[in-house]
């Protein structure tokens, strides 16, 4: 750390910055410039910055003409039922986790990271066979549930550092001053944990918004259909419809960027406050 | 106000034994200073008079109720924790008044007190801030007077200070002594530093290793230290402590030279002479007990302090009131006060005359 910043190394800096930001957010804009391409430019001018012509014909037809509506509302129903029951869950396993010494706690650790080491390819089978045993295929329950067991394990151990962030003589000083075990986690814990809740429930939404192997599996009705299942049938029906694609698309990054600007202030706390003691 | 007892109090965290049948009974408006090494326990004796910490055996009592399961919400005890543990997200006056919140006292009378709380700490201009804007002496009173506001029956200190710098410390010792004149109530002070022990307390219960060492005034601990724990622990600079053979009414030490300490005991060969470095008198090399080259000499202006080696005994440290003209390698006479002199057994336990002289 210098203390009179240099002029070179800030240009550096800004520079490098801006070279990663372009990198990063390259593909986002040309979800965004396809989008609103017309159909018949869209081969022609394929490589130009910007189309000579500008149209939202693509935004009026996929949520007119598709059943993209229903996709975008199964799976925003599927993501913020999955994010809030596996904030819930986790925030009690975690606080437990930080809190309480019982007998199976490591065992129950181990177990809960063990689950994270396979992957997924191998699950998916007994999966699909328990779903259709309990005939709760095409259902966006099964979902929520599969989702669910997935994410906790992590949520969980995300959690259990927040918590263990806020040091235990706050709750002990608010039991001295007359609260319940109870009464001292909703007073002083819980308003602390706020970031904590909101980064986790912004990491789930995220992994269950974007999921689309085990929706592939367990979805076949296209009324039943998630987002990202519900994409794949623009491949098939219309033989690639680009424009439409990457208009869904984009309609597609707006609920997770409403989330993540709703959660950011929380996010940007919560991150750092698992590093300095509170 | 309370009177506060425990009966064979113990702690075990699994198989080990952190407290061992600790008796103490504490009076009502009492200042009990918990003083000890790091690690002897200290913390946990205060934690289970607060009920935060399961009492593993034996009674706790308060005014004559037991109370070991009872939850620390019903023990109506205030604590003031190292770390403060303020509420980050409330500010000075909801920190304060948050017991009465709990317990739904009026707002007004809750307003009212935390007012007349934050005048006696002087933090009147400060009631509408984070704790996170309040640097460590105010912190440290925001603290304070969540515990003075709701009134308790006993008071529990928890190493208040030790986050304070010298100064700051020295500041709030008095201010804590201060509010114990004031309020009368019972406190329990935790504490790992002797001299805020000797200030504060009414009495002082030194802790080593899981066991009470000795209860007393701080007069008493460091005039008659039970042992030589209590001797080394109590009383700055550290008393002296030498091995000599012992006799009646007299010690040698391994050179020959012979201390007459007519009040002590007959006592066994091997034991071990304590004396204080203020008991040892500075006299001419041919009149003293003992005679020391001074190594090192450190002039304090009130005080002086001279590091002797003493030929067959080992190093002596002497401290004597204004300055002594000595210097390094000079030849002193020592004399040792034989009425502050200490015998220690093998055992480390101090050695007395079980009957005082008559008349
Ligand atoms: N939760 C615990 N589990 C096991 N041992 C503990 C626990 N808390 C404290 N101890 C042990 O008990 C002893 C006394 O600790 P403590 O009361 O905090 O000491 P002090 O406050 O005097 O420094 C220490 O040896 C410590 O290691
Ligand atoms: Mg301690």
């Amino acid at each position: 750390m210098t203390h009179s910043p240099k002029p070179v190394l800030a240009v550096g800096k800004y520079a490098a910055l801006l070279a990663y930001l372009s990198f990063a957010l390259f593909p986002l804009y040309w979800l965004l410039k396809i989008a609103v391409t017309p159909d018949q430019l869209i081969y022609t001018e394929g490589t130009n910055l910007w189309p000579s012509e500008f149209t939202f014909d693509n935004f009026r037809s996929v949520v007119f003409q598709t059943d993209f509506l229903s996709y975008f509302g199964n799976s925003l129903y599927v993501s913020l039922g999955t994010a809030a029951v596996t904030t819930l869950v986790a925030a009690g396993a975690g606080y437990a986790f930080s809190r309480f010494n019982f007998a199976g706690k490591r065992l129950l650790i181990a177990v809960m990271l063990i689950t994270q080491m396979f992957p997924l390819l191998m699950i998916i089978a007994p999966i699909y066979k328990i779903i259709a045993g309990l005939g709760m295929l095409n259902s966006l329950t099964s979902l929520i549930v599969v989702y669910t067991a997935f994410n906790v394990p992590f949520a969980t151990f995300l959690m259990q550092s927040f918590f263990d962030g806020i040091p235990k003589d706050l709750e002990e000083a608010a039991m001295m001053d007359g609260c319940s075990r109870f009464q001292a986690l909703y007073k002083v814990i819980f308003p602390l944990t706020l970031p904590g809740l909101g980064a986790t429930l912004g990491f789930v939404f995220t992994a269950a918004w974007s999921e689309l192997l085990f929706a592939l599996m367990l979805i076949s009705k296209n009324e039943a259909m998630t987002f990202p299942v519900g994409l794949l049938t623009f491949v098939s029906k219309f033989s690639v419809d680009w424009g439409q694609m990457m208009a869904a698309g984009v309609l597609a990054l707006v609920p997770s960027c409403l989330f993540f600007i709703f959660i950011q202030r929380y996010l940007v706390q919560g991150l750092t406050s698992g590093a300095v003691k509170g | 106000m309370a009177r506060i007892e425990l009966k064979d109090v113990k702690k075990r965290y699994g198989s080990v034994e952190v407290l061992r049948d600790v008796n103490l009974d504490i009076e009502d408006g009492e200042f009990i200073v918990l003083v000890g090494p790091s690690g002897c326990g200290k913390s946990t004796l205060l934690r289970m008079i607060a009920g935060l910490e399961p009492i593993t055996g034996g009674d706790f009592l308060i005014d004559g109720k037991r109370m070991n399961d009872v939850r620390p919400r019903d023990r109506d005890i205030a604590m003031v924790f190292q770390s403060y543990a303020l509420y980050p997200h409330m500010d000075v006056a909801r920190n304060m008044g948050f017991s009465m919140e709990i317990r739904k006292d009026p707002a007004a009378e809750r307003a009212s007190r935390v007012k007349k709380a934050a005048e006696t700490l002087g933090l009147t201009a400060l009631t509408e801030r984070l704790p996170k804007a309040l640097s460590g002496g105010q912190r440290q009173r925001v603290a304070m007077g969540r515990a003075i506001i709701r009134d308790p029956r006993a008071f529990l200190f928890d190493e208040p200070l030790s986050n304070l710098d010298a100064a700051l410390r020295v500041e709030m010792r008095l201010e804590i002594a201060r509010l114990h004149q004031k309020l009368g109530a019972t406190m329990i002070y935790v504490t790992h530093d002797q001299v805020e022990a000797l200030t504060l307390a009414d009495r002082i219960v030194v802790l080593n290793g899981g066991d009470i060492q000795q209860v007393g005034s701080p007069l008493e601990l460091y005039e008659r230290p039970a042992n030589k724990f209590v001797a080394q622990f109590i009383g700055s600079p550290t008393m002296n402590i030498v091995p000599v053979t012992g006799g009646d009414g007299e010690v040698k030490t391994a050179d020959g030279s012979v201390i007459k300490l007519p009040h002590l005991p007959d006592c066994g060969a091997a034991v071990e002479l304590g004396i204080r470095p203020e008991h040892i008198d500075v006299v001419d090399p041919s009149e003293g007990d003992l005679i020391g080259v001074a190594d090192v000499v450190e002039h304090l202006g009130s005080d002086t302090n001279i590091f002797t080696v003493v030929e067959g005994l080992g190093p002596l440290m002497v401290r004597k009131h204004g300055n002594i003209p000595a210097k390094s390698g000079d030849r002193l006479g020592l004399r040792i006060q034989p009425e502050n002199a200490h015998i220690f057994g093998p055992d480390g336990r101090a050695l007395r005359r079980v009957l005082e002289k008559v008349g």
